[in-house]
């Protein structure tokens, strides 16, 4: 019986023979594929222990800050607080270990974690530091964002201001929001909500741009010498545009008209006309400098930014693929855009041509207050010619005195702007894109209304003006 | 050396284990740990000393490693309940008392375990009752869809732990005795040998209950680890690899049906193939299980360090004090640390077999392999499923996990070892006087 006992006991070596090679491949060989995994909430936890930063607004009001909510041994666990509810929701964001993070709180995690590079960190470790994160100091301004959201008034749409002049982006507001503090109790309910408040529309949401879209075609008309202010083009409605018939608003005739006049009125035939014309590199070499067929390089997570540009099932577009650009410079075809990428449009005709990197965050600041990084202000592209620019603010200046977008005007301010009103399943997409002062803006504005029934005139203008008010004065 | 010197010697590291880990608990957890906790170290301590001192009167050739192995094993759990929970490192300490007891009436009572033989059908009665317990109305409770407890009063215990000793019990004894009959009549067919058909019979009651095991109280590891026991008794006894495969075939058509029926069973084998698919639901355990593995790592956080709490007080890791200790160690102390707990196993297993392998009479050898195989599948049943080698079910880790029943039964289990290892060394040392120098 001997030998059977050796045999079995040889079975048992096998057996935990096993258990110790699981073991391995779990704990050494497998880890960093656990440590990562997104079920794996270990290394959010670890995070928990660190006091993180603070996030500031420009004017110094606190937007997120830490409170105590746990206690394992010596380690604390922090939580976060926001403040300003649901402000910035979007913006700033979430962070909560059991649910993640996003907005600023995702991509600026380094900073408010204090993740230096790993040598200062063992510096740190050896020293018994406690690890602190940096502060972030952001460009945003509480008083004009609530202005944004309270003109919004519950309606689904986004708001979105930058200073053309450093990129510094001002307000970046979207409806339906949420308030950050209570994403540990509500995320599933608000994960699930149709109406998607965790969605930021000001740079996730593809609209269709409608009309607004003729300022960039007006760009690339003047800034490749190939039309004038003052060209005379036929504003006759219906025109073949790309084989098809194109109609006016109202299917109004307005016979032979000026760029100006067409951009005034928003003529859809003269614009076709135009796009057509320039042909399809053109245009979208104007697109691309303007930041188009790219996801934009703000400081926010990369998968919370979309690209704007003509969409076919999802894939982007390119000026190789069979794209009606006549319609296209209208703001048609299967053009989708998103709110922070039509305020870049106007930033670059704002700031003379030259497009700023939009940025959210201009400071970080340790904890006793001392500036380590600060964010200086970067050119993206240059659009267009300044010439180009000054014309350009002319001809939308005119679009808010006698066009369109009257219901925009600032007493004692002039604005230059673009109305827009994109069809989308028999709702309107309301849009109104400004920028002001004309002769030194200090604001490039954005705004967009989702399923109303009013035009981008009536619905968009009055909130951009608002906003544009509170940035102001 | 004597035996008895070589187990004092073997509790040093013990006592160094507990030492070290209960200062380097305390330490990180100081601002929570009551400075009082740490004498639960030292009572341990004492009582592993006392233990030893009653080994040394009663027991004096009995194997020596088999008891500092167990303490070794026993003081690793202790820390890492400490670590987990002062309260229950108390109540674990106060197992241990109860535990040593046990051991001791066993010692001075049985004083042979081949009186054992003579109840056999009565200890069998008692074993498949106490698995039936569970399934009682009023007393029996269900944990994680499976039966595996029971609740008198105050008093709760898991049966199973129990009845794994008196099924092993009996089955050496009938095996012993019946075992013969199995081979007789075989003859080979191309190249196995056959047993004649109506041998099968006791092989298809023993697989029969452990299939109505399996529907009964639900619960796959308990199952596995006495059909595997029973298969390997089987072996030692028949020495025919037929019956064992056979058996194991039995086994997983018997699992496959009752997989597919009884949804329990179904769901922890579906967590097993894949936990990733509900990791927040079904498979949290075992996610959870392998997510502490990874976050250990080579060498582990340190006893104390790893990250047990989420910040609301309640725990990462559900059952870390029983079920899942494995990945707690893993956690802490890192592969290192836990292949020192299965080496520790191994060693165990080892000994056990080697006092199969001298005991004089037929019953006392399968009872050592017997006892010695279940308590190694045991180990088997529950660090594979932490490991997900299977699927996880609920069964202690011997000797570590918290639990009076488990810490109890694994003393007698010690007991009846220790026995059979006495009688074996004291017939071989009447024979050739020369032993100990």
């Amino acid at each position: 019986m001997n030998a059977r006992i050796y045999r079995l006991f040889g079975l048992v070596v096998l057996l935990f023979g096993l258990l110790v090679g699981f073991t391995s491949y779990w704990s050494v060989f497998d880890a960093k594929g656990l440590e990562h995994n997104p079920q794996n909430k270990r290394l959010l936890l670890e995070e928990l222990r660190i006091r993180r930063g603070l996030i500031f607004a420009a004017d110094g009001t606190v937007l997120a800050r830490n409170r105590v909510v746990g206690q394992d041994g010596s380690a604390r666990f922090y939580g976060r607080i926001y403040p300003t509810d649901t402000l910035f929701s979007h913006v700033v964001g979430y962070n909560f270990a059991d649910r993640g993070r996003s907005g600023l709180e995702r991509s600026h995690n380094d900073e408010l974690t204090g993740n230096k590079d790993e040598f200062t960190t063992l510096i740190d470790e050896l020293r018994g530091k406690e690890r602190e994160g940096d502060d972030l100091v952001t460009t945003l301004d509480p008083g004009a964002q609530q202005t944004a959201l309270q003109a919004l008034a519950g309606r689904a749409g986004s708001v979105v201001a930058i200073d053309p002049r450093s990129g510094r982006v001002l307000v970046m507001a979207a409806q339906p929001d949420f308030n950050p503090n209570r994403i540990p109790d509500e995320f599933g309910t608000l994960n699930r909500d149709p109406r998607s408040p965790l969605f930021n529309r000001s740079t996730q949401s593809g609209y269709p741009p409608g009309s607004t879209f003729k300022v960039m075609t007006a760009t690339a008309a003047l800034d490749s010498g190939r039309f004038q202010p003052n060209s005379v083009l036929d504003g006759s409605s219906p025109k073949k545009i790309g084989g098809v018939p194109l109609s006016n608003f109202g299917n109004e005739d307005y016979g032979p008209v000026t760029l100006t006049t067409a951009l005034t009125n928003s003529i859809n035939t003269v614009w076709g006309r135009v796009g057509e014309r320039l042909g399809k590199a053109t245009m979208y070499e104007y697109m691309r400098r303007f930041g188009f067929n790219r996801k934009p390089h703000i400081d926010l997570p990369r998968d919370e930014l979309r690209a704007s540009g003509v969409y076919d099932n999802g894939k982007l577009l390119d000026d190789s693929d069979a794209v009606d650009i006549g319609r296209v410079a209208i703001g048609q075809e299967r053009l989708l855009v998103t709110p922070l990428q039509m305020a870049m449009v106007v930033s670059a005709i704002g700031n003379g041509g030259a497009l700023m990197r939009p940025h959210l965050v201009e400071r970080v600041r340790d904890h006793d207050g001392k500036t380590v990084k600060s964010l200086k202000p970067a050119e993206e592209s240059n659009v267009m010619k300044p010439s180009t620019a000054s014309a350009l603010g002319a001809m939308m200046s005119k679009v808010v005195e006698e066009g369109t977008g009257t219901a925009a005007a600032l007493s004692g301010i002039d604005v230059a702007g673009k109305t827009g009103t994109a069809e989308v399943g028999g709702t309107n997409q309301a849009w109104f894109i400004a920028f002001a002062p004309v002769t030194a803006p200090r604001v490039a504005i954005a705004v967009t209304v989702e399923r109303t029934t009013g035009q981008g005139g009536t619905i968009a203008a009055p909130i951009a003006k608002q906003v544009m008010e509170s940035l102001l004065r | 050396m004597t035996a008895r010197n070589r187990e004092l010697l073997g509790l040093l590291p013990v006592s160094l284990l507990v030492t070290g880990g209960f200062t380097a608990v305390y330490i990180s957890r100081q601002s929570v740990l009551d400075s009082a906790t740490l004498t639960y170290g030292g009572v341990f301590l004492v009582l592993c000393l006392a233990m030893h001192l009653f080994i040394r009167r009663t027991l004096p050739d009995a194997d020596p490693y088999m008891f500092p192995l167990s303490a070794l094993l026993a003081a690793f759990g202790l820390v890492v309940i400490y670590r987990i929970d002062q309260d229950l490192a108390r109540q674990q300490a106060g197992w241990f008392l109860v535990g040593i007891a046990l051991f001791v009436v066993t010692v001075l009572w049985l004083r042979d375990v081949r009186v054992l033989e003579r109840y056999r059908y009565v200890i069998a009665a008692v074993g498949l009752g106490l698995l039936a317990l569970p399934r009682l109305p009023g007393i029996g409770s269900q944990v994680n869809g499976a039966y595996l407890g029971v609740d008198i009063g105050p008093i709760s215990f898991q049966p199973t732990e129990f009845s794994k000793l008196c099924i092993v019990v009996f089955l050496a004894s009938y095996l012993m005795e019946r075992g013969d009959v199995l081979v007789l009549g075989a003859r080979r067919v191309l190249g196995m040998t056959l047993p004649p058909l109506k041998h099968f019979g006791p092989l298809l009651v023993v697989w029969g209950a452990a299939m109505v095991m399996l529907i009964v109280i639900r619960d796959l590891g308990s199952s596995l680890m006495f059909f595997g026991a029973f298969l390997a008794l089987l072996y030692l006894a028949t020495g025919r690899l037929f019956f064992v495969l056979s058996g194991m075939t039995l086994f997983v058509l018997g699992s496959w049906f009752t997989a597919a029926t009884v949804g329990h069973v179904n769901e922890r084998i579906d967590i097993w193939l894949d936990p990733w698919k509900d990791a927040q639901g079904s498979g949290y355990q075992i996610a959870q299980s392998l997510f502490a593995q990874a976050d250990g790592g080579l060498f582990g956080r340190g006893f104390g360090e790893s990250l047990l709490e989420l910040p609301n007080g309640s725990a990462i890791i559900p059952a870390p004090h029983t079920d899942l200790i494995y990945a707690v160690i893993t956690n802490e102390v890192g592969l290192f640390g836990a292949a020192a707990v299965i080496v520790t196993y191994l060693l165990f297993a080892e000994r056990g077999f080697k006092t199969a392998e001298l005991a004089g009479d037929g019953f006392s050898k399968l009872l050592a392999a017997g006892l010695t195989t279940v308590f190694a599948l045991q180990a088997f049943v529950i660090v594979g499923g932490v490991t997900r080698v299977i699927p996880l079910t609920g069964v202690t880790l011997p000797f570590v996990s918290y639990g009076g029943s488990s810490i109890v039964a694994n003393f007698v289990l010690l007991a009846l070892l220790l026995m059979i290892s006495q009688g074996a060394r004291e017939q071989r040392r009447a024979r050739s006087p020369v032993v100990g120098s």
